[in-house]
């Protein structure tokens, strides 16, 4: 029944849109964290996807989901700004604050909120050609 | 006999399954919008069922050249032309997935149908004259 593996496809889908959107979130959260006492700001994360089988694909009903492979660590150095007063201040006066770029990250979740929203109506599509293929023969 | 009762509805059937397999690679397609590298995939569906209701008539039964044994159908699958290229490599194209989605759902809604339809029709002239 192949229609059925349509939500684990949309599904796969689904849950990794919102993890994605889990580390938008936690990077916008940390967009203006300052570095600890070990030097070392926030650094931003992003999630890489990549394909992945659904179903059993001995009986040829294997189908294309997709996975979070891994979260990448974005390693550009963190923004640096002068403000000797601040406590986080190391000694010549700079302040690091997380590299997480607002803009990138807002682009980033529009994104995967319309990925999302796509695969939501795929499966509404899917749960109602099913319950039409249910009504066969019924008048 | 039976076989001449049963014939719309073999061919009917085929072309639900194969809509609803073509329905399952768009969604594979949709899913993986995101993913480096994936090329998008679909298949001819005219070429598809021509190639599942081949072998009838003479024998009347089912074509097995197309069929795996779980009598799923397996149409050929083709890599999709890009209309833009990506920079990941990625070739599913939003626009032109999400109407093939909505154009084969409609077709599947229609064939579902055409297989009502015959079902009516069947058991109507299965009635009895005395019944309305």
């Amino acid at each position: 029944m192949s229609m059925l593996r349509i939500f684990d496809i949309a599904g796969s889908a689904v849950s990794a849109q919102s993890q994605r959107l889990n580390v938008v979130a936690s990077n916008l959260a940390n967009a203006d964290t300052v570095a600890g006492p070990d030097g070392s700001a926030y650094k931003a994360r992003q999630v890489v996807f990549q394909t992945a089988l659904v179903g059993r694909g001995d009986q040829g009903e294997a189908a294309a989901g997709v996975r979070v492979s891994t979260i990448a660590e974005d390693n550009r150095p963190g923004r640096r700004q002068h403000d000797p007063r601040h406590p986080g201040a190391d000694a010549e006066g700079y302040v690091t604050y997380s590299n997480v770029n607002p803009v990138e990250e807002m682009v980033n979740m529009i994104s995967a909120s319309r990925s999302y929203q796509n695969n939501v109506e795929v499966m509404n599509t899917a749960r109602s050609l099913l319950l039409k293929t249910l009504q066969i023969g019924q008048s | 006999m039976i076989a001449r009762l049963t014939e719309t509805f073999d061919f009917h059937g085929q072309a639900l399954l194969l809509r609803a397999e073509r329905q399952r690679v768009i969604a594979g397609n949709i899913a993986n919008a995101d993913t480096p590298g994936y090329q998008a995939r679909d298949f001819n569906f005219a070429t598809a069922l021509r190639e599942a209701t081949a072998g009838r008539g003479s024998a009347g039964g089912i074509a097995a050249a197309v069929m795996r044994s779980g009598g799923r159908p397996a149409p050929t699958l083709r890599y999709a032309v890009p209309s833009q290229t990506s920079l990941d490599n990625n070739s599913v194209d939003m626009d032109r997935e999400r109407g093939a989605f909505a154009d084969n759902a409609v077709k599947y809604e229609s064939t579902l149908r055409f297989i009502n339809g015959s079902v009516r029709t069947m058991l109507d002239a299965m009635k009895s004259h005395h019944q309305a």
